[in-house]
């Protein structure tokens, strides 16, 4: 067996035998459905579609996704269990991503437990189902963006609360970059260019776009090279210091 | 057949403290190495640099013909090593554990199956295979570390303190299991147990503070000892002469 999927099949099936899981899994669907309905006003916007229920997903990742990642390596350095994995024969990077997958389709499978919203809508009117599927698609690839910073950020540090905390501030900015309240920390120094590239960073402006029903394909390679490059410092970070 | 093991000159500092200072030796196949010194004498660093955990500072490691450095896969796949205190995934079963061990060794079809089935007898971990690891006591988890190690039948072996939280049947049977394995591989264990080194070591090495201080055959090291023990042998190496005679 490939060692990466090997890895990749240890992680996923770990998540099931603990009762993080079921824990994360109920907890997501309890709040997609608060938010949906209260916040996101769905029966009383008369509209067949699940924008109320898209349009919440990034505030969620940026709580739920780092309790997922968080210990993703942090577990490993605080148990040891990293002597015993970088002294098998595994590539860091075959460990690094098969473990980020292992994460990635477990958030995928809580994911699509949300269907019952998806039968509601149709239920209820006629929605254009392909505008919903290339929602699901770029929430799911924007969580892969949020997990790649958390799962990152959790090869620092022993701690799982830091990394929590550290993944929750760092995705807080990715999703509001944006805004005036990142952006105003640029203005004034930095030069326009770089102004702009960092408002081109918001997790926000891109998940929105995909949530239109336009998968584009600069919203795609945006995540993309996001999720690459947090990997990237992900196997440099493990690299360099997994024995302190 | 190339050496087992060749250590040339290996150091690793940590900041301004030397751990392990310009240490070499060999091990031929067919041979057990007991690795003594007092605690924190670089026994542990010198195994990890050996294993490809650690990155020595200057100096090489070759295993089986690979230089750690170049080909760390190489090594890593003939190696096993029970790394010190025996980590392990603690949510897993001692049998789904064997598993992933098994797959990232690449083991595959019958001989997978049979192979697992063989060290958990082997090693004597029927009784608690379906038991999450976290819920076993230090020697069982010492037990599976070992099973862990020798799943591939790896001919070089590095354990570190293989018999440590051990009771003394549990010793008994670990020094067996080893002196089994030893007619063709290379096997280096550290320990705090000098009889030990009697016991199953062809030769043993000291080191301290990060230096080499002895090599040679544990009838060599009591034959430095004029009172013919190797405790007092141990500590005349590692504290000097004149500090052991006036304790």
């Amino acid at each position: 067996m490939n060692t990466l999927f090997a890895i990749f099949k240890r992680e996923f099936t770990s998540y099931f035998v603990t009762p993080v899981a079921y824990v994360f899994i109920v907890i997501f669907l309890f709040m997609t459905g608060i938010f949906t309905f209260y916040l996101g006003a769905f029966y009383e916007s008369n509209q067949a579609d699940l924008q109320p229920f898209f349009r919440f997903h990034p505030w969620l990742y940026l709580f739920l996704i780092p309790a997922i990642s968080m210990r993703l390596w942090s577990d490993e350095r605080k148990s040891g269990s990293i002597e015993l994995l970088m002294t098998l024969p595994v590539s860091i990077a075959d460990a690094v991503v098969g473990k980020y997958l292992a994460a990635w389709c477990f958030t995928a499978v809580a994911l699509l437990l949300t269907f019952p919203m998806w039968l509601t809508v149709n239920y209820l009117g006629d929605p254009d189902n392909t505008v919903i599927l290339a929602s699901y698609i770029g929430s799911l690839i924007m969580a892969g963006g949020f997990l790649a910073i958390g799962s990152c950020i959790s090869a620092f540090t022993k701690s799982q609360v830091i990394a929590f905390v550290i993944s929750v501030v760092i995705s807080f900015m990715f999703i509001l970059s944006g805004f005036p309240m990142v952006l105003d920390l640029f203005q004034g120094w930095a030069p326009q260019a770089l102004i702009d590239a960092i408002a081109s960073f918001s997790f926000l402006t891109h998940f929105t776009s995909i949530t239109k029903g336009v998968i584009d394909i600069r919203d795609i390679i945006y995540f993309t090279a996001l999720i690459a490059f947090w990997l990237y410092i992900n196997v440099v970070v493990i690299e360099t210091k997994k024995a302190s | 057949m190339p050496e087992a093991i060749k250590v040339q000159s290996l150091r690793k500092t940590f900041g301004p403290i030397n751990a392990v200072n310009g240490v070499s030796f060999d091990v031929q196949h067919g041979e057990v190495l007991g690795f003594l010194g007092p605690n924190g004498a670089g026994k542990s660093t010198t195994m990890k640099m050996i294993t490809g955990f650690l990155e020595p500072s200057a100096g090489t490691v070759i295993v089986n013909g690979h230089d750690v450095l170049e080909n760390p896969l190489a090594v890593k796949r003939s190696i096993g090593y029970l790394p010190e205190g025996a980590p392990a995934y603690g949510e897993m079963t001692v049998r789904s554990f064997l598993n992933f061990i098994a797959d990232v060794r690449q083991l595959t079809g019958t001989k997978r199956k049979q192979r697992i089935d063989e060290v958990i007898e082997l090693i004597n971990i029927q009784g608690v295979v379906n038991q999450s690891i976290e819920t076993l006591s230090k020697g069982y988890k010492r037990r599976v570390g070992l099973a862990q190690a020798i799943l591939h039948d790896p001919n070089v072996l590095i354990l570190d303190e293989p018999t440590d939280g051990l009771d003394p049947n549990q010793k008994h049977e670990v020094r067996k299991l080893i002196q089994d394995m030893s007619h063709d591989k290379a096997i280096v264990i550290s320990t705090h147990i000098l009889e030990e080194v009697d016991a199953v070591c062809s030769r043993a090495i000291i080191i301290s503070k990060g230096n080499l201080l002895f090599d040679g055959t544990p009838t060599e090291l009591i034959g430095k000892s004029d009172r013919g023990d190797i405790d007092h042998a141990f500590r005349m190496i590692t504290r000097g002469n004149e500090q052991v005679e006036a304790s």
